[in-house]
């Protein structure tokens, strides 16, 4: 072993800890050592973050023991480590005193976070630590600083951690851009990347190296720690009836209880708060031992979650419930089971999650996964076999975002002027932007400038002016102002705080009372749809709603038993189209169920009966008649965005050719849509053809069409806007009423499109949709994919596969209808009642 | 209704009216958000915030140029359609003060157009509480015709103001059906005061349920026109729900 690379003292403190430092410890130290950049890949429990640190520690050292006694320490910052949350940074800095302490290190490590006070940012400054843990906003706010150069340009490296989650945003694009500048102010500097196993390891050693040359893709080293031991998975095995379309698990709450109370921690993990509230409830109405179950999601309020995090961590608790909120980073302790309840989406996010238990790379993590109805017994099964496989579907890395560029350049530009050239080179020097074009660059930085617009008029407005030397500058130091109030890609969805305050119900007339306490936050657009009286669960309970008061949701508490609103969103992640294919795998071959439970088995052979199976390559689209409608329901399992995108388009097609179509819903396996024209007769009698329902084309202007009033892109737009600069972020505290003097979104949206359609904050909006909202790549794929392989099945009644869709009827919104019509449906029957007539 | 997307149909004026009483006159409401008063062949227009793209540009924020240029066309539209022998500008014409002298020349002269052959009254607000420069019309702070008094803002109290009919709030209104929502630039009135919506290309609207309203209308008992597509939808204020 080459422990040579390791100073005497940190050999000593390994030996005295009964440790002896890991092969990929010492690697790693290794590559440093040679200049090389590293991705280091390995699973929980194999050292990964004191890898990551060690390097920076041994030449801190080293440098400090060839230093003259009394000669002034080092100035500037040594490493940088940039973690996605800040509260992570805060644990590992808490960490690494230890280590340092016991081996007598002379190392000054501090932390820099949105809760850094202001005089601590200032003397970080003046006085640099050698090593600053933060996170990608504080990074690009530092280099906004035209102090930055001073602070950073003595950087040699920097560690960032859960790299694989970081890639996946607009965070990792910010930070991308981030590292060119910083490679340019310290060219010397090397990145060493911490990431759990991905599909394409190349995707993220090209992120982390300097790419000098825009044709061919330069890649750091690769050390990877092969995985420990095989993680012990099973399918829950419950005796209870399985239901055709919940979401809830609610059926297997006793089998989750039971295996609570054998494991020392369990962590339960599901997809949306709503599932985590309504899992923790029926936990609770149930828990005859009271354990102590605690409940954590990201709507909760912050103290809330520190406590149970902290009790978490302290070992006081049995079992918590939580959401992706607890998907990352810190440690908690001895979990010795992980249930993850519902679908598993994708195989290397139930892989990471399954990573939570069990710290001890040697010991097999233990994970149940618990289906919540019969899709995704299937979905289960496909990614237990992937499971087995060691098979990945992390997706491929991203195109950087044009909204997030413009914020970078305004950041360069109040750090320094720029010169056009050098900066297009710049941005080009990370994978994320290496493929930008000049022409797209040029519009970014007009848009900086000017708003980006054909026509010309706000040239004395200007944000960034050109010098005589050829530099682009901020106007006026009040751009710089603007730019650090909007730094960062986290849009937050407008959020109302929930107070509990004294009900009104039962005819008490006493007025809502102010001062209760603040249960958390919840989105505005989910109690816009809220009438006082109704009742919603969250934080756990049962809650009615009593009204709005300026920014706060007013509640109750309610005895009721079940709440009024469904409160089911679908997950944000859609069904990965790995798994999907190994889902369309499994029902095309029916010598594979024997593995599934008994009732999806008689299920599917049910449907072989009735209808047919999907095959693995082409789609199944049955037609049938049912209370006095005709439904076609086809089965892409491209995930719910997809389908939702697709039903949107075919909706829109089969109106025109006149097949009357009343609206659709979708899940992430299929697609119902239903209408007054007989569409199984116009299918089989060649009036309507499905290949050409089905033609690649609808991509094309029936997309531009429902684009044009969607409400979807809308939402999308002002992301991009916020990020791009273009409309300031909306700050807690301000007022509501504020709304006729702020500018609309929606209303910039609707005057871009009418008179310059090929703005940039409409194609960064595009791009952005066509990947998340709509998913239109993989709707792309599956039109190619199934052309010339749509199998018609007309039916006289439902198959017994389309019944979960059609449960989903009334718990899903239903699409289709024309928001006009909900007007005039609305306002006809109360035209009589309406004054003034 | 319409079939035409949204975007292409935006400038098509069909000049038929929703009429309403207000203080004894019949006027009617028009879906473009003005009010056509065909007794005294008046067009009333509120907040058309002429140059509020600028106006946010001069601050660094840089909106879309394209605001007076649209708020202008839709303009041209209504006028085109009641060819009126009398404009009244209900106040906040332009964003700001220097609105009207940053006006481009193209606009300048499109505006002018308009105003041939008609009389023109602009009414201050508190945007643009100075006659606009090198434009024609006549300014004023408010002025009455027969039984109604426009004026920019409304003036505080409930039943104090008989004929009232003013702008400054922009008010929309919010319903709820099926489980979504769905919310509209509106005419408010109680059939004594009227509320016009704001006019302009980028201006938001104050729904009619916020506190502001109170000290206008009693309680619940007012009601509120949406604008639609080729119609105008009443609801009462009961039916409306707050943001």
């Amino acid at each position: 072993m080459q422990t040579g690379l390791l100073p005497p003292r940190f050999q000593t403190w390994f030996q005295s800890r009964g440790w002896s430092p890991r092969l990929h410890q010492l690697d790693l130290i290794g590559k440093l050592a040679e200049g090389k950049s590293t991705l280091l890949i390995a699973p929980t429990g194999a050292g990964k973050t004191l890898a990551g640190f060690l390097p920076s520690l041994v030449e801190l050292d080293t440098e400090a023991q060839r230093r003259k006694p009394g000669s002034a320490g080092r100035k500037g910052v040594h490493t940088l480590y940039i973690s996605p949350l800040k509260a992570l940074a805060v644990d590992i800095a808490r960490n690494l005193e230890a280590p340092v302490a016991e081996m007598g290190l002379k190392i000054r490590i501090e932390t820099r976070t949105g809760d850094t006070p202001t005089h601590k940012r200032q003397r970080q400054k003046i006085n640099p630590p050698d090593m600053l843990l933060t996170t990608p906003e504080q990074i690009a706010l530092l280099l906004s600083d035209p102090a930055s150069e001073q602070v950073l340009s003595s950087v040699r490296t920097v560690i960032l951690d859960e790299l694989h989650a970081l890639v996946t945003s607009k965070r990792g694009d910010l930070l991308a851009l981030g590292l060119a500048r910083l490679r340019r102010i310290a060219p010397n500097l090397r990145t060493i990347g911490l990431s759990a196993t991905v599909a394409q390891p190349e995707d993220l050693q090209a992120y982390l190296a300097g790419q000098p040359d825009p044709e061919h893709r330069a890649l750091a080293d690769l050390v990877e720690v092969k995985g420990g031991a095989k993680p012990d998975i099973s399918i829950l095995d419950s005796g209870e009836r399985l239901p055709w379309a919940s979401h809830t698990a609610r059926y297997a709450v006793e089998d989750m209880y039971q295996l609570i109370k054998a494991h020392r921690v369990t962590l339960l993990f599901v997809n949306t708060r709503s599932q985590a509230e309504s899992i923790f409830q029926e936990l609770w109405r149930i828990n005859d031992d009271t354990l102590p179950i605690a409940l954590h999601h990201g709507s909760l309020d912050a103290g809330q979650r520190r406590k149970v995090e902290g009790a978490m961590a302290a070992g006081a608790l049995r079992a918590v419930v939580a959401t992706s909120s607890l998907d990352m980073g810190i440690d908690w302790g001895d979990i010795d089971l992980v249930v993850n309840i519902g679908a598993p989406k994708g195989a290397s996010r139930l892989a990471q999650r399954i990573g939570r238990a069990n710290h001890r790379m040697d010991e097999p993590s233990k994970a149940i996964l618990v289906p919540a109805n019969r899709f995704e017994v299937l979905e289960c099964q496909a990614a237990l076999a992937a499971s087995e496989d060691g098979d990945q579907d992390t997706p491929p890395l991203r195109k950087g975002a044009l909204d997030v560029l413009a914020q970078h350049i305004l950041g360069l530009a109040c750090a320094a002027p720029l010169d056009a050239e050098e900066t297009y080179d710049e941005i080009r020097s990370c994978e994320t932007y290496r493929h930008l074009s000049r022409e797209a660059f040029g519009k970014a930085l007009d848009f900086v400038a000017t708003g980006g617009y054909a026509l010309k008029t706000y040239d004395r407005y200007a944000r960034l002016k050109l010098d005589q030397n050829g530099y682009w500058r901020i106007a006026n130091p009040k751009i710089a102002q603007q730019y650090r109030l909007n730094v960062g890609t986290i849009v937050e969805a407008p959020m109302l705080k929930v107070r509990l305050v004294k009900s009104r119900a039962e005819g008490r007339r006493t007025p809502v009372g102010r001062g209760g306490r603040i249960l958390g936050q919840i989105e505005e657009w989910f109690i816009d749809q809220l009438a006082p009286g109704d009742t919603f669960i969250f934080g756990g309970e049962i809650l009615r709603f009593e009204g709005l008061n300026e920014n706060e949701a007013q509640v109750s508490r309610s005895k009721a038993q079940t709440p009024m609103i469904p409160s089911y969103q679908g997950g944000k992640f859609p069904l990965s189209t790995y798994l999907a294919d190994r889902v369309r795998g499994i029902l095309s071959t029916p010598q594979s169920w024997q593995r599934l439970p008994s009732q999806v088995r008689e299920w599917l052979e049910l449907q072989q009966d009735k209808s047919r199976l999907p095959d693995r390559n082409g789609l199944l689209v049955e037609t049938f008649p049912r209370a006095g409608r005709h439904y076609m329901v086809c089965y892409p399992f491209e995930g719910r965005l997809a389908h939702q995108t697709l039903g949107m388009l075919l909706t829109k097609r089969l109106e025109r050719w006149g097949a009357r179509p009343m609206g659709f819903v979708a899940n992430d396996y299929a697609l119902a849509i239903w209408g007054l024209g007989d569409l199984q007769t116009m299918f089989t009698t060649g009036h309507l053809s499905l290949d050409t329902l089905f033609e690649e084309d609808i991509l094309g202007d029936d997309l531009d069409a429902w684009l044009a009033d969607s409400s979807l892109l809308k939402r999308t737009f002002r992301n991009c806007a916020v990020i791009a600069g273009l409309i300031e972020r909306r700050h807690p505290g301000q007022e509501k009423s504020g709304r006729q003097i702020t500018v609309s979104s929606d209303l910039i949206y609707d005057v871009l499109r009418r008179h310059e359609p090929g703005h940039i904050l409409l194609e960064a909006t595009w791009n952005d949709a066509a990947e998340g909202l709509l998913d239109i790549s993989r709707l792309g794929e599956l039109l190619a994919r199934i052309r010339g392989r749509i199998a018609h099945t007309p039916l006289q009644r439902v198959s017994p596969l389309a019944v979960p869709v059609l449960l989903e009827i009334g718990r899903e919104p239903i699409y289709g209808e024309a928001m006009e019509s909900i007007l005039s449906e609305a306002a006809d029957d109360l035209v009589t009642e309406a004054m003034g007539k | 209704m319409s079939l035409l997307p949204s975007h292409m149909r935006d400038f098509m004026v069909v000049p038929v009216c929703h009429d309403i009483q207000v203080n004894g006159q019949t006027i009617g409401l028009h879906d473009s958000g003005v009010l056509w008063w065909p007794e005294e062949s008046t067009l009333v227009v509120a907040d058309l915030h002429f140059e509020k793209g600028s106006s946010y540009a001069r601050r660094g924020v840089m909106l879309p140029p394209y605001d007076t240029a649209e708020t202008l066309e839709k303009l041209a539209a209504v006028i085109d359609a009641f060819d009126p022998a009398r404009v009244i500008a209900l106040g906040d014409s332009f964003h700001d003060i220097g609105g009207s002298d940053r006006l481009p020349p193209a606009y300048r002269a499109m505006l002018t157009t308009l105003q041939l052959n008609r009389e023109w009254i602009w009414v201050t607000g508190n945007h643009d509480p100075v006659a606009p420069v090198r434009l024609c019309g006549e300014t004023v702070d408010e002025i009455s015709i027969g039984a109604l008094t426009f004026r920019h803002e409304p003036s505080e109290g409930i039943n104090v103001a008989d004929g009232e009919v003013c702008g400054h709030l922009h008010p929309a209104g919010r319903v709820r059906r099926f489980g979504r929502s769905l919310r509209r630039p509106c005419f408010v009135t109680d059939g004594s005061r009227l509320v016009l919506p704001a006019f302009g290309a980028l201006t938001g609207g104050l729904n009619v349920m916020d506190k502001a309203y109170e000290t206008l209308f009693e309680r619940r008992r007012f009601s509120a026109f949406l604008l639609g597509e080729n119609r105008l939808y009443p609801f009462t204020a009961s039916r409306l729900i707050a943001d």
